[in-house]
C-alpha cells in the first residue's frame, strides 16, 4: 500500500482541475484513498489523511467520516497529531453532536499535559466550541490553570473561564476569587476594582512607547478597549463606580490621537462607555461632540459608527444631538446606502417645531431622490412628522399632496384611511384639497394610495369642486361630467387596482346626492352590477337597491338625512367571514325608526340631538367568531345639526 | 468582544479559512457562508466596511485577493474589529513574509494555528504581535521535533 499523498500534492492536484466535476471525482477518489487508510487503523499517515479532508470539507465536501479519526489523533502522544485532531475537532465537531463528548476525556488530560503548548491547545478548543455539559465537568481544571505563574496559560484560561461562564452562568462563582487575583484585588467589593482599572488605564495612555504592544504610536489599544469595555459594565448602574472614572474617560477622550482608525476605535469605545454609563452632563456633551466631529471624518466608516451612536443618544440627549443636525441632513447625500438610512432615521427623530420647514424641505427632497427601499419608510416618517408638528393647515396637506405625487406607489397601505381621516378634520381646506387631488388625477392615475385618496374626497367633496370655491388658489372650472369622466376613467383604467375601483364607486355613487346629474349615475352603477369582480357587483347591487327603494329621501334632500359610509378592510392574513355591522341610536319618537341594512351605506334619521351611536361587529376569523362592541359619539357636529 | 465567527474568502467567493465561535450545524454553517459571501461581494467598493445582516453586524476589509470578514454582536465595537483583522493580517504578514492568497490556500492549517494564537473565543488573548509570533515558533519547533524519526534519535543516544 503506497504511502497516502501529502497534504501540499493534494492541494497541488486539486488545483489543477479545469471543471466542477474533474474537482469532484479527484476528490472522491482521494476520499476513497483516505476512507481504506483509516479503516487499516493506520497511525503512521492518520494526521496527513485528517488534514487533507479538512481541506476538502472547506472546498464544501463531506467530511463526517473523519470525526472519530480526530478524536484518535487527540488521544494521540504526539504533538503533530494533537494540533491536527484539535483543529479537526474544532472544524468537524459541533457540541449538537453527542460524539463530541468522547473529546471531554483527552481535554482534561490535555489541561494537565506537561507542555504549555498542549494545554493551550486544550484550552483553545474548549474556549471556542465546548458545549454546556464539558464545561460543567472541566470547569474546574480551568480555575486551577487561572491560578497558574505561566502568563501563556494564564491567559488563555482567563478567555477559556469566559467561554465556560457564558455556557455554564451559574459557576461564576467558581471563578470569581481566581478573578480578583488576577487584577492583584485584596479586597473584595466591586466598587474596589473601579480604581484598580483606572490606574492601569492612565498609565496605558501615559506610559512610553512599547513596540510589541502598540498600534501606531497607540500603546496597546485592544487593552485600552476591553478596560473601557469592563468599565461601562461596572459602571452602568452604579453611581459610584461612574463618579471614579468620569476623570480618565474625560482624559481618554481628549488626549487619544485621531489620524488614525485605532484612535478612533478607542474614542469610539470611550463614546460608548460614556454613554452607558451613569455620567455628568458635560462628559455626555463631550461624548455627543466627538460623534459630531466623527461625520466630518472622511473615512466612511467613522461616519457610520457616529451615526448609530447618534441614534441611539437622540432620545435621551436630544439637545445635545440637535447642534449637529445640519451635518446630520448632509449624511442624506452620502453614497453609502446604510449611512443614508441612518440620515434619514435620525433626521426624523430630530424634527421638531421649530425646525420642521427646514427640515421637510431636505427631507422631501431625499424622498424624491431616494432609491426605492427607503421610499416607504420616508413617505411614513414624512407624515408623522407633519402630523405632529404642521404649522398650517395648509402645509400640511402640501406636504401630503407633495409625498402622493412623488412616492405615490410606495406610500404605505394604512396611510389611505389616515390621511382621509386628516382631510376630514379639516374642514376649512375640503375645497382647496380636492382641488388639488383632482389636477393631480388629471396627470397621473398609477399611485394607487394617490387615487384612493383622491376617489374618496371626490366622492365626499365634489360640490365644492364644480361650485369652484378655493380660496387658497385660483379655482378652476370644472363640470360635473368632466368630474365623472374622470372617476369612470379610474374604474375602467388596467391601471386601478380593485380597492381604487371600489374607492371610486362608492365616490361616484356619493355623487348622486351632490350632483344634479343622477341619471348618468344610475347608469354606471346598474352596468357595474354585472361586474365580475365580486366587491364591485355587491356595491353596485346595493347602491341601485338605493336608488330604487330610497329614492324618495333623495328627491327631497332631507337635512335631517345623514349619510355615513363605512370602509372595513381585513388586514389579517387569514379570510374573515360572515361579516355583520350592525348600528343602533337612541330611539327617538318619530315615526320612522331609525334603518338598519347590512350594507356598506345606511341612512340615520336623527331629531337635533346629539348624534350618537352604538356598534357591533361579528364576523368569523379562522373559523372562530369575534365579536367588538363600541360606541361611537363623536360625529362631526355638522352631520346632525 | 464576541465575535461569531471570521471567514476569509477570495474575490470569486471561495472560503479560504472559516473560524466559527458559536455552535452551529454543517448545514447552518454553509448556508451562512454562502449567503454573506454573496453579500459582501455584491458590495461596491465606496461602501464602507460594515454591514448590518439578520441580526449581526459584518466588519470586513478586503487585504489584495482576500475578504476578511467578521461577524460581531450589536454592544461590540466595530472599528476595533478592523484593527483586530488588521493584527491579524500583520501576524500571518510576519510568519509567511509578505503573506499572499496562495500561503494561505496551501498552508491553511497553519493560518489557523496562528489565529488560534491570537483569538481565543472570539476574544484578542494575546496583544503583543512579538509573544503570538514566539508562541507559534515554538510549537512549529515542537511539531518538528516530534516528527524527527525515532531512528536518528536512537542513534545519538538522545532516546
Amino acid at each position: 500500500m503506497p504511502a497516502p499523498i501529502r497534504l501540499r500534492e493534494l492541494i497541488r492536484t486539486i488545483r489543477t482541475a479545469r471543471t466542477q466535476a474533474e474537482e469532484r471525482e479527484m476528490i472522491q477518489k482521494e476520499c476513497a484513498a483516505i476512507r481504506s487508510s483509516f479503516r487499516e487503523e493506520d497511525n503512521t499517515y492518520r494526521c496527513r489523511n485528517v488534514a487533507k479532508l479538512l481541506y476538502m470539507h472547506m472546498l464544501g465536501y463531506p467530511a463526517h467520516f473523519g470525526q472519530l479519526e480526530c478524536l484518535k489523533l487527540i488521544a494521540s502522544q504526539k504533538f503533530t497529531d494533537k494540533r491536527i485532531g484539535y483543529l479537526g475537532a474544532m472544524l468537524l465537531l459541533d457540541e449538537r453532536q453527542d460524539v463530541h463528548l468522547l473529546m471531554t476525556n483527552c481535554i482534561k488530560n490535555d489541561l494537565n499535559h506537561s507542555t504549555q503548548y498542549v494545554q493551550g491547545l486544550a484550552l483553545c478548543t474548549l474556549g471556542c466550541m465546548g458545549s454546556s455539559e464539558m464545561c460543567r465537568d472541566l470547569a474546574g481544571e480551568v480555575e486551577k490553570l487561572l491560578k497558574t505563574s505561566n502568563s501563556y496559560l494564564r491567559k488563555k484560561a482567563a478567555l477559556c473561564a469566559v467561554h465556560v461562564i457564558r455556557k455554564v452562568p451559574e459557576l461564576m462563582e467558581m471563578f470569581l476569587p481566581a478573578t480578583k487575583n488576577l487584577l492583584s484585588e485584596k479586597n473584595h467589593g466591586e466598587c474596589e476594582l473601579v480604581p484598580q482599572l483606572v490606574r492601569i488605564l492612565k498609565n496605558l495612555i501615559m506610559s512610553g512607547y512599547s513596540p510589541e504592544h502598540d498600534v501606531s504610536g497607540i500603546s496597546d489599544p485592544f487593552l485600552q478597549v476591553r478596560i473601557l469595555r469592563l468599565l461601562r459594565i461596572l459602571g452602568k448602574s452604579d453611581d459610584d463606580s461612574s463618579e471614579a472614572m468620569n476623570d480618565i474617560l474625560a482624559q481618554v477622550a481628549t488626549n487619544t490621537e485621531t489620524s488614525k482608525n485605532v484612535g478612533n476605535a478607542i474614542l469610539y469605545e470611550t463614546v460608548l462607555t460614556i454613554m452607558d454609563i451613569k455620567s455628568e452632563s458635560g462628559l455626555r456633551v463631550l461624548a455627543i461632540n466627538i460623534l459630531g466631529r466623527f461625520l466630518l471624518n472622511n473615512d466612511k466608516n467613522i461616519r457610520y459608527v457616529a451615526l448609530t451612536s447618534l441614534l441611539k443618544t437622540v432620545q435621551t440627549d436630544h439637545n445635545a444631538v440637535q447642534r449637529h443636525r445640519s451635518t446630520i441632513v448632509d449624511c442624506l447625500k452620502d453614497l453609502d446606502v446604510s449611512i443614508k438610512r441612518r440620515a434619514m432615521e435620525l433626521s426624523f427623530a430630530l424634527v421638531n417645531g421649530n425646525n420642521i420647514r427646514g427640515m421637510m424641505k431636505e427631507l422631501l427632497y431625499f424622498l424624491d431622490s431616494c432609491d426605492p427601499e427607503f421610499k416607504a419608510d420616508c413617505a411614513s416618517g414624512v407624515f408623522l412628522a407633519a402630523e405632529k408638528y404642521a404649522p398650517s393647515k395648509r402645509w400640511h396637506i402640501d406636504t401630503i399632496m407633495r409625498v402622493l405625487t412623488t412616492a405615490g406607489s410606495y406610500v404605505r397601505d394604512d396611510s389611505v384611511p389616515n390621511l382621509i381621516q386628516l382631510i376630514t378634520n379639516s374642514v376649512e381646506m375640503h375645497a382647496y384639497t380636492v382641488q388639488r387631488l383632482y389636477k393631480a388625477l388629471l396627470d397621473d392615475i398609477s399611485q394607487q394610495p394617490l387615487v384612493q385618496v383622491a376617489s374618496w374626497c371626490i366622492g365626499e367633496y365634489g360640490d365644492l369642486l364644480v361650485s369652484g370655491q378655493c380660496e387658497e388658489e385660483e379655482p378652476i372650472q370644472v363640470t360635473e361630467d368632466e368630474v365623472l369622466d374622470v372617476l369612470e376613467g379610474l374604474l375602467v383604467s388596467n391601471l386601478s387596482a380593485a380597492v381604487t375601483r371600489g374607492y371610486s364607486l362608492t365616490a361616484i355613487m356619493k355623487l348622486s346626492t351632490r350632483f344634479s346629474g343622477v341619471n348618468r349615475i344610475k347608469k354606471v352603477v346598474s352596468i357595474y352590477g354585472s361586474s365580475i369582480d365580486v366587491e364591485l357587483q355587491q356595491r353596485a347591487v346595493e347602491y341601485n337597491a338605493l336608488f330604487k327603494k330610497y329614492d324618495h329621501m333623495r328627491a327631497n334632500p332631507n337635512p335631517n338625512v345623514a349619510v355615513i359610509t363605512i370602509h372595513a378592510s381585513n388586514s389579517t392574513e387569514a379570510d374573515m367571514t360572515d361579516f355583520v355591522f350592525q348600528a343602533a341610536v337612541p330611539k327617538v319618537s318619530r315615526p320612522n325608526p331609525a334603518q338598519i341594512i347590512k350594507c356598506l351605506c345606511f341612512e340615520v334619521l336623527i331629531h337635533g340631538f346629539g348624534l350618537r351611536m352604538r356598534i357591533k361587529l361579528t364576523y368569523t376569523l379562522k373559523g372562530s367568531p369575534v365579536q367588538d362592541l363600541a360606541e361611537v359619539n363623536n360625529f362631526p357636529p355638522q352631520s346632525w345639526q | 468582544m464576541e465575535m461569531q465567527f471570521m471567514l476569509l474568502f477570495s474575490r470569486q467567493g471561495k472560503l479560504r479559512l472559516q473560524k466559527w465561535y458559536v455552535p452551529l450545524s454543517d448545514k447552518e454553517r454553509k448556508k451562512i457562508s454562502r449567503d454573506l459571501v454573496q453579500t459582501i461581494l455584491a458590495r461596491k467598493p465606496k461602501m464602507c466596511s460594515f454591514l448590518e445582516w439578520r441580526d449581526l453586524k459584518i466588519v470586513y476589509k478586503r487585504y489584495a485577493s482576500l475578504y476578511f470578514c467578521c461577524a460581531v454582536e450589536d454592544q461590540d465595537n466595530e472599528l476595533i474589529t478592523l484593527e483586530i483583522i488588521h493584527r491579524y493580517v500583520e501576524l500571518l504578514d510576519k510568519y509567511f513574509g509578505s503573506v499572499c492568497e496562495l500561503d494561505i490556500i496551501f498552508n491553511f492549517e497553519k493560518a489557523y494555528f496562528i489565529l488560534d494564537e491570537f483569538l481565543l473565543g472570539g476574544e484578542a488573548q494575546e496583544t503583543s504581535k512579538k509573544n503570538v509570533l514566539k508562541a507559534i515558533e515554538q510549537a512549529d519547533l515542537l511539531q518538528e521535533e516530534a516528527e524527527a524519526p525515532r531512528s536518528v534519535l536512537e542513534e545519538i543516544g538522545l532516546t
